[in-house]
């Protein structure tokens, strides 16, 4: 008896959970499914679920008309390259906050964290500036730049709550044994930090790839990413939601994949660590 | 020995993020600060006369800005209070047994990883558009007028599509902290003859008020410069009706090329935002130390 009412409400509660996640997931399946209708079908009333002509004809005007691949390439290119230079620059101060902390690695830490609250608008005029006398207004490079610099404290924070967790006996015991600095980073530490590295790529390259304040302002077509990209179907002429779907969807699949891997280092990661 | 060499090797080692990162912090504040007292617009070359506050009473006196303060304000806690309210339901029913578990969770997560521009024009056109949207069609189902969301109720069009983006973050930083709540105590509690609803304000709630703030405090560093949404659904109007302090201060400098003004704007939302961090991070700080 009492299991079948634990049994009944199993069901219920499942079935409430499934309305909401679809409910949240319905504007990203009605995207993915818009864009394999033909224009005429993506604006029908009543709307087509699932029996309408079938067609990809969109992801190829898309390529055609717009070149997507040049803006994915962009997008790679920022999202990976500002991720790893990030990286290089953070893993040395990570590490030495974590195994060589004195009184002040904790202010220094909160005022890192402190960075990332300055709103950007506040230093969107002089960066424009620069960028616009450096001739670095759409340029790949100046944006790698900005997107290391705005992620930085987030790599640098990651980077700390992961490393904090290696044991500091072993470091202790390999410097016993002579290692030298090089060394005790080569050999003892990285294959000790890896996860925690991986962890901070993956989140980082789609915080990077999502980023929509500094791309849309820095950049507007030979280096513009996919955020500015779509940002372009704005302002469109006659029928466009089949061919915005399609952009969209080819946008947002590769992130939401990766994306769908990284949950518990999401967590971790944009906490700084404070939940678990 | 060690220690010094260790200690001089460490500060190395921090050094070019520290540098860095004060760099990009001091190098663009000082020169906002220094933009914010000159007559300068890229539309008028030639000198730049200096002004000194003139720049900071005409934005601050200006409507458009008082109008933009009560937008941030109702952006951030509209989407903060749906996020969160939400959050909690969500994730305490995330918590329970439930069938497919797993898929439930990345369909629910999905929307955080959708590029803000994304959102927004799939919100703007497929729903809330007031002629082929799914949300016109069903009005016109319950036999009502559609509604022009983004014309009519924009800066709450916009709340909607935030808050979509933020809700799947919130229930997961929430989910986890729930997760960890031990199990005995929940099963003492309920012996103990404790309701569902005083375990949840008396044992739930209180574990959760960490990651609650955390959730805050997140969302609110990254809600204060929603930006995208705003440009490419309603760039801002009608009139200010969805213009926050980003947009307005965007519009100011690179579409009416008032540098100085701008700037002026600049420097006053660099306040504002540390107000309301020093504000936060005493909240997160004393819960993150307990």
């Amino acid at each position: 008896m009492a299991r079948r009412i634990t049994n009944r409400r199993k069901v219920v509660i499942s079935l409430i959970a499934w309305s909401i996640a679809l409910a949240l997931f319905f504007p990203i399946l009605w995207t993915f499914l818009t864009s394999f209708k033909t224009e005429g079908d993506a604006v029908a009333t009543p709307p087509q679920f699932l029996f309408f002509h079938w067609t990809t004809e969109n992801y190829i005007e898309v390529q055609a008309r717009s070149d997507y691949f040049l803006h994915f390439f962009n997008s790679v290119v920022i999202a990976v390259g500002s991720t790893l230079i990030g990286l290089a620059i953070a893993i040395p101060a990570a590490w030495a906050m974590a195994f060589a902390s004195t009184k002040r690695t904790k202010d220094i830490l909160m005022w890192m964290l402190s960075t990332k609250m300055m709103p950007p608008v506040g230093a969107l005029i002089p960066i424009y500036l620069i960028f616009r006398n450096m001739g670095l207004l759409d340029s790949r490079w100046g944006l790698v730049g900005v997107l290391t610099l705005i992620n930085l404290p987030i790599i640098v924070w990651m980077l700390y709550t992961y490393f904090k967790e290696i044991p500091g006996e072993i470091l202790e015991a390999a410097r016993m044994d002579g290692a030298s600095l090089m060394k005790e980073i080569v050999y003892v530490l990285t294959p000790m930090a890896v996860p925690g590295i991986a962890s901070t790529l993956l989140l980082n390259i789609i915080l990077a790839w999502n980023e929509a304040f500094w791309t849309l302002n820095l950049s507007t077509s030979e280096a513009a990413p996919l955020t500015t990209f779509i940002a372009s179907y704005s302002s469109p002429e006659g029928l466009f939601y089949a061919k915005l779907s399609a952009a969209s969807t080819m946008a947002i699949a590769p992130i939401l994949i990766l994306g769908w891997f990284s949950q518990k280092q999401l967590v971790r990661g944009l906490t700084f660590g404070a939940v678990k | 020995m060690a220690t010094f060499h260790t200690r001089s090797a460490a500060r190395l080692m921090m050094a070019p993020s520290v540098l860095l990162l004060f760099a990009w912090m001091i190098v663009p504040l000082a020169t906002t600060i220094y933009f914010s007292t000159l007559n300068y617009n890229l539309l008028s070359p030639g000198d730049h006369a200096f002004l000194g506050i003139t720049n900071y009473q005409y934005f601050l006196t200006d409507p458009a800005f008082f109008d933009a303060l009560i937008n941030t304000l109702l952006l951030v806690g509209g989407v903060l209070f749906i996020t969160i309210i939400g959050g909690i339901g969500f994730a305490l029913l995330l918590d329970q047994q439930i069938y497919g578990q797993g898929i439930v969770r990345i369909l629910a997560i999905a929307p955080f990883f959708v590029m803000p521009t994304v959102a927004a024009l799939v919100w703007k056109n497929m729903f809330m558009n007031p002629v082929n949207g799914l949300f016109a069609y069903f009005f016109r189902l319950a036999g009502m007028e559609p509604l022009d969301w983004l014309a009519s109720i924009p800066l709450f069009s916009i709340i909607i599509i935030v808050a979509w983006q933020w809700l799947p973050f919130a229930t997961l930083i929430l989910l986890t902290s729930l997760q960890s709540l031990d199990e005995e105590q929940k099963e003492a509690a309920e012996m103990d003859g404790a309701s569902a609803f005083s375990r949840f304000i008396y044992l739930t709630l209180p574990h959760m008020a960490r990651a609650i703030t955390v959730v805050i405090l997140i969302e609110t560093i990254f809600l204060l410069s929603v930006f995208a949404e705003i440009l490419v659904t309603t760039n801002g109007g009608p009139g200010t009706d969805s213009t926050n302090l980003t947009y307005l201060i965007y519009s100011q400098a690179l579409l009416q090329f008032d540098i100085g003004g701008a700037s002026a704007g600049g420097i006053v939302a660099v306040i504002l935002a540390n107000i309301v961090a020093i504000f936060l991070v005493r909240i997160v700080g004393k819960n993150l130390e307990a």
